[in-house]
């Protein structure tokens, strides 16, 4: 009897300490290493095939580094988490000046990767069937604008409910797991950068 | 008097009837893990039976010299489709039918971490499925060839590319394929924050059931491994369709890369396959040897390094490429490597096995074959990670017997023994063991007249994927018996569905928990009510079942 009561005891002690991880968080944590995964297959195929086109243009003469785009991505990072700072201390319209500057940034590296694409299509006529370099170039440099372009979704969906007055500081789980999405994709665009227009040049 | 938070004493909810519509639009509707596990369930076995049947058909073809049972067209889409099913169609949703079915029931929790996702998941799988089979009509395309795809399981480029593969099959093919798998990596992500998040009060890693280890440790592997052929079909997908050149050799571009993405996926695929038998084994040969699994921490290790080593064992499926010597060494050592952490599970559970009070019923009798299947199998594929013997052997029947060792008498078999130990679980009905050991003996006899016999074809020189043979050979007694053996497991499997139909009309109740078993699926109802358990349980041990039972001789006094 003394030992039931006693584990009774136990158990409800254990129920309260018992605090397994957010699956919230669990479940982006390993989207974003299923997506790396995804990355790297681009990747490698884009570095296997390095100065194996058979014809030109060749990333040498058509390709400029895209400084400010780049900027701009890898700023959006701080400026996603001074936001999401911001959110967790309830201050909603410091939330809302840092998520647009986000947006704002975002969009221009999206406007920036269009005119890039536009000047190697019309000007130096590359397209993704001219040779390898096209076809590595645009599928792993799109792979990532495709998941930018996702992610100025989410974040336009936060913006537009924020505007509408829904309280989104209640939802700061799901707005911070987007925060950890974006950081990822800026990640990649490190990588991407270091393979496409310093190594691949 | 106090008690323990154990859900024994449930109300049982009287069956309320619907309409037939109301009935299927809860099952299109559901988000319930057990009903989602149970359609991933049936659809995969409705797909192994067609992919079986084709299976029937290439050996019918095969079973004597210079026959013309089918044509060689159709043959060529025969085994690819057998082969792309029984991966895809079957192993893949047979994975995530049971985790999504017993891992929550398993740690206690009360449906999977994103029941929607998880509809998601299903619902996408079924549709790849049909989006597969729908290439015997839309296959033709406009280009007017071909039905369905006939590239092969692996569909090495450049048969792949627009020029030799015409027509819409092949599109088909990466289509389905690629929709499926975006399913998996869903079930996997799924299974993944379950396991870590929704654990019961106590249910610590440590004190989890082995079928929940191996099954985490499975959905990692899905989602390092199917990116991958996501990627290799998207790139596919793009040189058949948008003219980039991945595949194209005449532009510059590799056949061997599409060789090294489709089994930087396909071997850790083979684990993949594989592992929810291994996660079934861990639990029945246990129950059924009345003995707790023997080192269990060994039992985790092996599984999780093999969920590392198998990532780094592909090109053993390209030795006759001609790669370089460097390669070809590396990746024999890798191979053999990964032998050690499975030989240790089959050590450990035969250690299980050893001393131990065995009730022979037919998930038992399941397990046991396993067991010496897959030491044969795995054996010849230790024969095939040595390159030079690889080389003599490489694309030969020899190769077809091995993986269909590894793949039936391994993973199906272990799927069977999940099946008939669960079954009771599900449904409430005990399957006919006298009809179960009819499937038992009918499906090993024929297993091994079809897939012994085939080694010793591949020894004789016959190369896997031919339509035909020449009488001259000495092929036929062989191929005679094989394709005979092959008839006796269409039996077998008939003699299941008889068995399935049977206890769901005829069975026998069989009560919470007819097998005496000490995980936390045998304190819920057969079947569980929806929300699982009516109050969460609180574990102290690796058996919570088992502390319940014997409160006198708990095991977390010992652990």
């Amino acid at each position: 009897m003394a030992d039931n009561e006693a584990l009774t005891a136990d158990a409800l002690t254990l129920e309260q300490q018992w605090t397994p991880p957010d699956r919230g968080k669990v479940g982006i944590i390993f989207l974003i290493i299923t997506e790396t995964a995804l990355f790297s297959i681009f990747v490698a195929a884009y570095l296997v095939y390095i100065g194996k086109s058979l014809v030109g243009p060749y990333p040498k003469d058509v390709l400029e580094i895209p400084i400010i785009a780049t900027i701009c991505l890898l700023s959006s990072s701080l400026t996603v988490y001074l936001a999401e700072h911001a959110l967790s201390k309830n201050e909603l319209g410091r939330f809302k000046f840092w998520w647009i500057v986000t947006i704002c940034l975002g969009l221009e590296f999206l406007v920036a990767t269009g005119l890039e694409w536009k000047k190697l299509i019309y000007e130096d006529h590359l397209t993704i069937s001219t040779n390898l370099f096209g076809s590595t170039f645009y599928s792993l440099v799109g792979l990532h604008a495709s998941h930018v372009t996702v992610g100025m979704i989410f974040l336009l969906i936060v913006l537009a409910v924020t505007l509408m007055g829904f309280p989104i500081q209640t939802q700061f789980r799901r707005v911070l797991f987007l925060s950890w999405y974006w950081h990822f994709v800026d990640a990649v665009w490190v990588v991407v950068f270091t393979v496409v227009y310093i190594v691949g040049r | 008097m106090a008690s323990i938070d154990y859900p024994l004493e449930r109300p049982r909810h009287g069956e309320k009837t619907y309409s037939f519509s109301e009935a299927l639009y809860s099952w299109v509707s559901t988000v319930d893990h057990k009903r989602l596990g149970l359609m991933y369930i049936v659809a995969a076995l409705i797909f192994m039976i067609i992919a079986g049947i084709m299976a029937v058909v290439i050996r019918m073809q095969l079973m004597f010299p210079e026959s013309h049972v089918v044509s060689p067209d159709t043959f060529n889409r025969l085994f690819t489709m057998h082969g792309t099913t029984m991966v895809f169609l079957l192993g893949m949703p047979m994975i995530a039918g049971f985790s999504n079915y017993f891992v929550p029931l398993m740690i206690g929790a009360r449906d999977m971490a994103f029941p929607r996702m998880n509809a998601f998941g299903f619902w996408i799988f079924l549709f790849g499925g049909l989006l597969l089979y729908f290439s015997y009509i839309g296959g033709g395309g406009l280009g007017g060839a071909g039905s369905a795809p006939d590239v092969g399981w692996f569909a090495y480029a450049p048969l792949t590319s627009k020029a030799f593969s015409r027509g819409a099959a092949t599109d088909y093919w990466i289509l389905g394929i690629l929709v499926s798998g975006v399913g998996s990596i869903a079930s996997a992500i799924n299974v993944i924050a379950t396991t870590i998040s929704l654990r019961c009060p106590g249910m610590t890693l440590s004190r989890m059931p082995m079928f929940v280890w191996v099954m985490l440790v499975d959905s990692w592997l899905i989602l390092i491994a199917l990116p991958p052929l996501n990627a290799a079909q998207i790139m596919l997908l793009m040189d058949r369709h948008l003219g980039s050149n991945f595949f194209e050799t005449q532009a510059g571009g590799s056949a061997v890369l599409w060789q090294h993405f489709f089994w930087i996926f396909g071997h850790p695929e083979v684990y993949i396959l594989i592992f929810p038998a291994f996660a079934i084994l861990s639990e029945v040969i246990p129950v059924f040897s009345r003995k707790p699994i023997f080192g269990k921490p060994a039992m985790v290790g092996a599984v999780v390094a093999i969920g590392f080593i198998s990532l780094g064992v592909w090109a053993h499926h390209m030795f006759a490429v001609g790669m370089t010597a460097w390669s070809n060494t590396f990746f024999a050592a890798s191979s053999m490597l990964v032998g050690v952490p499975t030989g240790i599970k089959i050590f450990n559970w035969t250690a299980t096995m050893y001393g131990g009070r065995i009730r022979y019923s037919t998930a038992m009798m399941y397990c046991c074959a396993f067991l010496l299947q897959f030491l044969v199998a795995g054996l010849t594929g230790i024969m095939l990670a040595v390159a030079p013997f690889d080389w003599q052997l490489h694309d030969s029947y020899f190769v077809v017997a091995h993986f269909h060792f590894t793949l039936i008498g391994g993973a199906v078999f272990g799927i069977f023994a999940g099946i008939y130990y669960w079954f009771p679980k599900v449904t409430g009905k005990l399957l006919s063991e006298k009809l179960g050991k009819w499937n038992f003996w009918l499906f090993v006899i024929g297993f091994n007249m079809t897939f012994l016999t085939l080694h010793f074809a591949g020894f004789l020189g016959m190369p896997r994927r031919i339509y035909t043979y020449a009488p001259d050979r000495g092929w036929d007694t062989i191929n005679f018996i094989a394709s005979v053996g092959a008839f006796i497991q269409a039996a077998a499997v008939a003699c299941f569905v008889w068995n399935v139909l049977y206890t769901l009309k005829k069975g026998e109740p069989a009560g919470d928990d007819p097998w005496d078993g000490w995980t936390l699926e045998w304190a819920t109802t057969s079947p569980p009510p929806e929300y699982n358990f009516e109050k969460l349980p609180v574990v102290r041990s690796s058996r919570p079942l088992w502390d319940l039972k014997h409160p006198q001789d708990p095991d977390w006094k010992y652990e």
